[in-house]
């Protein structure tokens, strides 16, 4: 089953394999006279982690946020096909509208929690649209009808559920801002997930965590997959990079140097030089050798 | 050791000297000007100027035994107690609420709808004006107000200096459609609030965009416009004479207030004529009005509205991020709190018979947001007991003559007023910084409802 999406553009070149949930095409964001991404494409399949690597500063969180509609991008062209065959432009929907309409969630850098409302209150906000639907845009709920009331026990069940899911359901009444930072990371994602998303886009969600937290959170993270959400995830930890992801794809400078499973990106020795750092002519010289090799 | 909490300590009297000493002199420093000196007019028109050195000892020496008395004694003794419980292993949290704490809603109540029999009682009909009138009606105005910019200060995070143009639009509403079409109070009621309402809209509009600062000086703008505006539109406003004779409201249209009136209440029940009954009703109006905002408030909390409200104020970008559409939810939170303006305003102006610019300076404004930041942002009762002590407090003001015995034959409290409220608002933001009642209650909880401490919630971006 090929999702044929866009009509009106055939630019895209890359064969689509398997079903396509996220596909970036020639994407650019320019702030002011800097190039943060350059014509920049690649594509993420459903039911699978796709993890997008770089060095610092190679621009992977502005790929995240024009996903997200966060930034607009200067150029290019953000698909979102949804299971039911329906899809969305992504760079032509508001910020809020990609996580109501598109059903794309999202996690921040640095952890974004409402602190000063309860861990249930979290996933219950979440959960906003469904809720908002349900009371009749608060007029119905305000009469106390039994629609918004079992609305709302279902919503706290969900909640109950991710809660379950993250390992934090003895944690469900306490402050947000209270929680020990890998239980935070792990409440971002499951307040992400109760917004039923069909891609879910992680922003280093291991950046900071003991190696018995990254456990967990590779756990979590399996857990959804296993549900049917595909994932999207910056990350710098190797290991969680190896481990999880399905496909990855390496952005340095803004441009993809490399696509393909985690072995394939291992061994390629642009990414090698990206990350340890070598000259451009030692490159050449590298992939030289590796010909030679590959003759011999 | 000096830090001993030992009384009889020379080190801790020593240090109790040390401490007065200073602060006298730094009373001495502060007040030398303002109080030591006075200028007035001779009777040749020459401004001239004389020493009040009585008055200025009066101040200092309050400053430097008070100091004293804190170091010496109060601070010492309020330690050791803290002593005693950790010693004997009482957590603040563990303790039993008093039955006072517990019931405290339900008694308030109670004791709300008693209020104006009570003050009958005492007082006698005529007597009871001041106290259910100056007291009772302006302290509840003033709690519905601070209850309405709550909504869109405390739980959305907004910061709204211009509230006061609310209370404005509900006020003129009334008076202008009364005068104009005769429609009665209990029409004009909703109509003022919806009025509000829409004004609330058309302010969140331009400020959607702007946060903190920024957004302080846009409504701040905005409150002011409507303030010219009804100064300058004389055509319709009247300007600064304002709009009189604006007509009393009635008991559902039953019974009338109005003197010559063939069904005026006071006829129908056969009592002596005196406006404390119109009073009384007024007192029981705005208890409803008052208590359908707290209502209305709680109930919206549990709502995903509310929720949504509370979720802005800690973070707007994570709300966008969960597909929550913070343009409808900030113009909610905007319309909603001025339509509670707009049903005090309506009110105020029933009650006042007389409605001018003069109203809504930018000090109201002052006043109902010092009122729900020193209640506590978010919290309803917090909210209703600083009105109290504010409003009522500044009332009260009026009535003690027994300051003259301390400052002096000459001594007016009335013109103290605003210093003392002053005084008392960093007095509680010394020792309360998150207000009266600091802690959150959250909205839903799976196994035990726990208040959230203050620390942790955010005051909003703007």
């Amino acid at each position: 089953m090929t999702p044929q999406v866009d009509t009106q553009t055939n630019t895209m070149t890359s064969t689509i394999t398997g079903d396509t949930i996220l596909k970036v095409e020639h994407l650019s964001m320019r702030f002011g006279g800097l190039m943060a991404i350059n014509d920049f494409s690649f594509e993420a399949r459903r039911g699978e982690i796709t993890a997008l690597i770089g060095p610092n500063g190679a621009g992977k969180t502005t790929v995240f946020n024009c996903i997200t509609g966060f930034y607009k991008p200067t150029m290019g062209m953000i698909t979102l096909n949804q299971k039911d065959g329906a899809s969305h432009l992504l760079e032509r929907l508001r910020d809020f509208e990609i996580t109501k309409i598109a059903k794309v969630a999202r996690t921040f850098q640095n952890i974004r929690l409402f602190s000063g409302l309860t861990v249930l209150e979290n996933l219950l906000v979440a959960q906003h649209n469904v809720l908002m639907k349900a009371s009749g845009y608060t007029i119905l709920g305000l009469l106390g009808l039994p629609a918004y009331r079992n609305a709302s026990r279902a919503a706290i069940e969900k909640a109950r559920y991710w809660l379950e899911k993250a390992e934090l359901i003895d944690r469900a009444d306490d402050p947000a801002g209270d929680l020990p930072y890998g239980a935070q990371r792990r409440l971002e994602i499951a307040r992400a997930m109760c917004t039923g998303p069909e891609l879910l886009c992680l922003d280093e969600p291991a950046a900071g965590l003991n190696p018995r937290e990254s456990a967990a959170l590779n756990t979590l993270l399996h857990t959804i997959r296993d549900e049917g959400v595909s994932i999207l995830l910056i990350e710098h930890d190797m290991s969680v990079v190896m481990e999880i992801s399905d496909h990855v794809v390496v952005l340095e400078y803004g441009q993809k140097i490399s696509d393909g499973t985690p072995d394939e990106v291992k061994n390629d020795p642009k990414v090698i030089a990206a990350y340890l750092g070598v000259e451009d002519d030692e490159v050449e010289e590298v992939i030289a050798e590796e010909l030679d090799g590959g003759a011999n | 050791m000096a830090n001993s909490p030992d009384t009889g300590n020379p080190n801790l009297i020593a240090k109790a000297i040390k401490e007065g000493i200073f602060a006298g002199l730094l009373a001495l420093g502060m007040f030398i000007l303002f109080v030591g000196i006075e200028t007035y007019q001779d009777i040749s028109n020459a401004l001239v100027w004389r020493t009040r050195w009585g008055l200025l000892a009066i101040f200092v020496a309050v400053a430097a035994i008070g100091r004293f008395l804190v170091v010496g004694f109060i601070k010492p003794h309020i330690d050791r107690r803290k002593l005693a419980k950790a010693k004997s292993g009482v957590l603040e949290i563990s303790e039993e609420k008093g039955f006072l704490r517990t019931h405290f809603l339900k008694i308030a109540l109670v004791a709300l709808v008693l209020y104006p029999i009570v003050a009958v009682m005492l007082a006698g009909t005529q007597g009871s004006l001041k106290y259910v009138d100056n007291f009772g009606i302006q302290i509840l105005i003033y709690v519905m107000l601070a209850w309405g910019l709550n909504i869109v200060v405390g739980l959305a995070g907004l910061l709204d200096l211009g509230y006061v143009a609310f209370y404005a639009v509900g006020a003129y509403s009334y008076a202008l459609l009364s005068e104009h079409f005769g429609l009665s109070f209990w029409i004009l009621l909703p109509l003022a609030g919806i009025l509000a309402a829409m004004w609330g809209i058309i302010l969140g509009f331009p400020v959607l965009r702007l946060r903190g600062d920024y957004l302080a000086i846009v409504t701040l703008a905005f409150g002011e416009i409507i303030r010219l505006v009804l100064i300058n539109w004389t055509d319709v406003t009247k300007g600064t004479f304002g709009i009189s004779g604006i007509p009393k409201a009635s008991v559902f249209g039953i019974w009338s207030f109005d003197v010559g009136a063939a069904n005026n209440f006071t006829k129908a029940f056969g009592l002596p004529m005196s406006s404390a009954y119109y009073k009384i009703f007024l007192f029981y109006v705005i208890l409803a009005l008052c208590l359908l905002t707290a209502y209305v408030t709680i109930r919206l909390r549990r709502m995903p509205i509310g929720r949504a409200w509370e979720a802005l104020r800690e973070d707007e970008i994570a709300c966008r991020s969960l597909g929550i559409n913070t343009v409808t939810t900030k113009l909610t939170a905007f319309a909603i709190g001025a339509m509670f303006g707009g049903f005090a305003g309506s009110f105020f102006a029933t009650r006042q018979g007389f409605v001018s610019p003069e109203s809504f300076v930018f000090l109201e404004s002052a006043v109902i947001l010092a009122i729900v930041v020193l209640g506590g942002m978010g919290s309803l009762t917090g909210i209703a007991i600083a009105a109290v002590v504010m409003v009522g407090g500044t009332e009260l003001l009026r009535e003690m003559s027994f300051l003259k015995l301390v400052f002096g034959p000459d001594f007016t409290p009335e013109l103290y007023r605003m210093l003392l409220f002053g005084l008392a608002m960093i007095i509680v933001m010394l020792f309360k910084p998150r207000g009266f009642v600091g802690s959150r209650e959250p909205t839903a909880f799976l196994k035990e409802r726990k208040a959230i401490a203050g620390s942790f919630t955010k005051e909003g971006h703007g």
